[in-house]
């Protein structure tokens, strides 16, 4: 390496780690990406933001050779690379940390980071290299994994570092991450921020793809802003704020605030007794919740994912069962599962928007119209008569909600899967708003969702508060909580540690709480 | 995959799986030193251009209707119904005792009875593998394959030491009283004339007591019982609150359950109209055709509605165009046999070429087309 100094580089300064001109990339008549140019300086991390569907992906898959651009020209290091295929892109020092890893879950860490960069037909020497290196790493960069580990006994946060240790034994010198915090705890994100630091002080470039706006201010040192196909602006981060980002992105002005008036609240709507559900391996996974809503009040759930929201909210859905008494308006209903289902508890006068929208909310295949009708397939208005459902009143029905929610595109017949996140949201929370319930349970009602969206989803949650209905919020988004939520309730392996009033409570608090320690000491 | 256009997806996929099972087919032929060309005139000819080849291409077709139907039915909650071979011949049973045990005065009033046999019976097989699949987690591929043999050996019992008339040497029922005969196509009001014989010099040929004689044709009744049970079908699954359920906990069992579907009701009633839809079939061949009932009577009929509802996408249209082109396929193989030296094994091969290329490989031409569609628009 010595020997390169002064042996007559063109370019004075250093080359830019990577440098787009002009790309262009159409399918078919949408447009995804227009001309878009960047440039990102070696060692620095450069963050990519913007809506879903604004071309994030696309343009990360032309530059990992998912897909051939259009037009334009790719520089790495200064010089004019064409990357065909993910393979040169290694070559070429790239690696990239997809949002859904791509890990053979019953092989060891070993095995998943050789995989595809075997040596020679026999493992043994590969896999005692790669102990080496992997070694080293991890204590270079703090990516502790054990290498003998089966992918499926990890955590998603190890899951994600194996992703990146992937990477840099391939020798990656810049490393992409497409939505890397969405799977994760705050703590784990905290700890993949730490990493991503030490990447960069040892001269490596990260590109950082994301929607949120807390992580690109906290992290990065240059943002790209993307709308609709487009470069809107290239920042640096410390000349920027939350609100000029978010005013770029969605392209007018939004409020990252929810606006709402104290709440008011009434009569005790839901009445939780001592709920516990065990699970099918026979794990206890709510150990004895009590809690309670009035009519126009939102209790939101804090908690890491895993700690029992899912199960809360599907005990009270009627999906899963328990023990306990749950109350609602005074009548008890059935835990058992026996004489009660998602039916039944629609018939209670409970909604439930599902934390997995795709798994559990929509059937992906059905057309929009369809799926309004989900869960509601028996109400009295979507018959024609005994035998026949009316699907023109089905479809007449989506338009009226689709009008109302601001669904995007207007199409009653387009299937639930052809939209994006945050309009397949808008369907669920239309459907399960509009029923006007005397409780409504909301899981993660904003994850993958755009901000416009965001905004919209959270002004309609609080408006059905001020109706003098009872919300039931579970999320992760800690921000959420805090700026939804009247009360708050802190979740922690399948108990409430405590509940905090959001006008006093801070974020260190709530963070303590939801690690396990109550006040006081550990719990 | 989801870049192909629906009519490339509905019609040009089948079309093109099509063409290259005939294409293969052909090989086969030249390799055997036969003449493909004269082997699909002769299939051509015989099956679809006389008023008598369609005669027998549709009563094959109206079996293969049926047993589309069930498996579509099954498949739209999600279960794959192996079981119809088997569905279907305990429909046979279910329609021979009905035709055998009650003296009915009209053909008319014994065919509503045999329906209603043939379709509890039908049902009624399938009842127990839905049981076990919606209680137990026994997979419904695996007990309705196995229920096909169980049928098979409960019908050869059945036959040889109840049903068999005392003397008979056949392992088959007695034959059903005249009065439960379904009015075939050449008897039938508008359509009997195509079945008119003539004699050399162009005149209709009378029998001794001067009436027209007809072509008999096995073609009966129970095809437009078909056509009914196609519209009944589509009707079912897009129009009725059940089809919904059905189509919702065949997308997706999780979000079926958070929308208070239940599994077990979804699973049972589904199967049982599926095996009552394969008990039908028995109208066609056991009532229709036969006129007894036959060891093994569905002939297979069972499993090429697998291929049936592959071929047909699922949907009862589908269905019907792929129930006649397999109508086709065996009146045609039986002209072979009949006009050629080809080997009546050939029909055979045939069907399982057009099975393996509409069925197994379309996969294969969805990808290829989906390539040519996005280097026409890139």
């Amino acid at each position: 390496m010595a020997g390169a100094i002064g042996s007559g580089r063109q370019t004075p300064a250093a080359p830019f780690a990577i440098e787009l001109k002009g790309i262009s990339k159409a399918f078919g008549p949408v447009q995804a990406n227009k001309d878009i140019s960047i440039q990102v300086a070696k060692g620095s991390i450069h963050g990519i933001i913007g809506e879903n569907g604004a071309g994030k992906s696309t343009l990360m898959s032309i530059l990992y050779g998912f897909y051939k651009a259009d037009s334009g020209e790719i520089l790495i290091n200064g010089r004019p690379t064409s990357i065909p295929d993910s393979q040169s892109a290694i070559r070429a020092g790239i690696g990239m940390v997809f949002q859904h890893f791509k890990l053979v879950q019953n092989f060891t860490v070993l095995e998943n980071i050789i995989l595809g960069a075997e040596d020679g037909a026999m493992l043994a020497p590969s896999l005692s290299k790669a102990r080496r290196v992997l070694d080293q790493l991890s204590r270079e960069y703090e990516l502790d994994v054990d290498p003998d580990a089966l992918i499926e006994d990890l955590s998603v946060g190890h899951q994600q570092r194996v992703e990146i240790l992937k990477a840099l034994y391939r020798q990656a010198e810049i490393l992409i991450l497409d939505e890397p915090t969405g799977v994760l705890t705050p703590a784990e994100a905290d700890h993949l921020f730490r990493i991503l630091n030490g990447l960069k002080d040892q001269g490596k470039t990260v590109i950082l793809i994301t929607h949120k706006l807390r992580e690109i201010m906290e992290i990065t040192d240059t943002v790209s802003v993307m709308r609709r196909g487009q470069m809107t602006a290239t920042v640096k981060t410390a000349e920027t704020s939350p609100e000029q980002l978010a005013e770029l992105m969605v392209g007018r002005k939004v409020l990252l605030q929810v606006e709402k008036q104290p709440a008011n609240p009434g009569r005790t709507v839901l009445e939780v007794e001592n709920l516990r559900v065990v699970d099918e391996h026979g794990v206890e996974r709510l150990k004895g919740i009590n809690l309670h809503i009035r009519a126009g009040e939102i209790l939101g759930i804090a908690g890491v994912a895993g700690n029992g929201q899912s199960e809360l909210l599907e005990v009270l859905g009627g999906i899963d069962h328990g023990t306990g008494t749950i109350r609602i308006n005074g009548k008890e209903l059935d835990l058992t599962g026996k004489h009660s289902d998602g039916q039944s508890r629609r018939a209670d006068g409970i909604a439930h928007v599902p934390e997995d929208r795709q798994v559990l909310g929509l059937i992906m295949d059905f057309t929009a119209w369809e799926n309004v009708a989900f869960g509601y397939h028996h109400a009295p208005e979507y018959q024609k008569n005994a035998l026949l459902m009316d699907n023109a009143a089905i479809r007449a029905d989506c338009e009226a909600k689709m009008a109302t929610f601001d669904v995007r595109p207007p199409i009653p017949t387009l299937a639930a899967k052809n939209f994006s996140g945050g309009n397949q949201q808008k369907i669920v929370v239309a459907r399960e708003i509009e029923r006007n319930p005397d409780l409504l349970l909301v899981g993660q009602p904003t994850r993958g969702v755009d901000i416009g969206a965001i905004e919209f989803i959270h002004k309609q949650i609080v408006a059905l508060r001020d109706a003098g209905k009872a919300v039931l919020l579970v999320s992760v988004e800690l921000d959420e909580i805090m700026s939804l939520s009247d009360r708050i309730a802190v979740m922690f392996d399948g108990r409430i540690m405590g509940e905090r009033d959001p006008a006093t409570t801070n974020e260190r608090e709530l963070g303590l709480l939801m690690a396990g320690v109550a006040e006081g000491g550990a719990a | 995959m989801n870049s192909l256009p629906k009519w490339a997806d509905v019609v040009l996929v089948p079309l093109i799986s099509l063409i290259l099972a005939a294409l293969v087919s052909a090989l086969v032929l030249l390799a055997i030193g036969q003449s493909p060309m004269q082997a699909l005139t002769v299939m051509v000819k015989g099956a679809l251009m006389s008023p008598q080849g369609w005669g027998y291409t549709l009563y094959y077709a109206t079996s293969f209707i049926f047993t589309g139907l069930a498996v579509t039915v099954a498949y739209h909650a999600g279960l794959f119904n192996i079981g119809a071979e088997g569905q279907a011949q305990l429909g046979g049973l279910g329609v021979a005792l009905c035709c055998l045990m009650l003296p009915w005065p009209h053909w008319s009033l014994a065919l509503i009875g045999a329906m209603v046999a043939a379709a509890v019976f039908g049902a009624a097989w399938a009842a127990v593998p839905a049981y076990l699949q919606a209680k137990r987690g026994s997979h419904i591929v695996i007990t309705t394959i196995m229920f096909n043999y169980i049928a098979a050996a409960l019908m050869i019992w059945l036959l040889v030491d109840f049903l068999r008339p005392p003397t008979s040497m056949d392992p088959a029922s007695a034959r059903f009283p005249a009065t439960v005969s379904l009015p075939h196509f050449h008897q039938l009001p508008f359509i009997s004339d195509f079945f008119l014989r003539y004699t050399p010099d162009g005149q209709v040929r009378l029998n001794p007591a001067g009436e027209p004689m007809y072509q008999k044709v096995p073609a009966n009744i129970s095809f437009f019982l078909a056509i009914l049970a196609c519209v009944g079908t589509w009707v079912l699954l897009w129009h009725t609150r059940l089809g919904y359920m059905i189509r919702a906990f065949g997308k997706s069992e999780k979000a079926a359950r958070y929308a208070g579907i239940s599994a077990v009701k979804i699973t049972i009633v589904t199967m049982l109209i599926s095996g009552a839809l394969a008990g039908l079939m028995a109208i066609n061949n056991v009532m229709g055709q036969a006129e007894r009932l036959l060891q093994n009577s569905a002939e297979g009929a069972g499993f090429i509605g697998i291929a049936v509802a592959l071929m047909g996408r699922n949907h009862p249209v589908g269905v019907f165009l792929a129930a006649i082109l397999f109508g086709f396929l065996y009146q045609g193989g039986a002209a072979l046999g009949l006009e050629t030296t080809i080997p009546i094994e050939l029909r055979i091969v045939v069907q399982g070429l057009v099975i393996l290329f509409t069925g197994a490989l379309d996969q294969m031409v969805r990808m290829m087309l989906g390539f040519a569609f996005r280097a026409r628009r890139a």
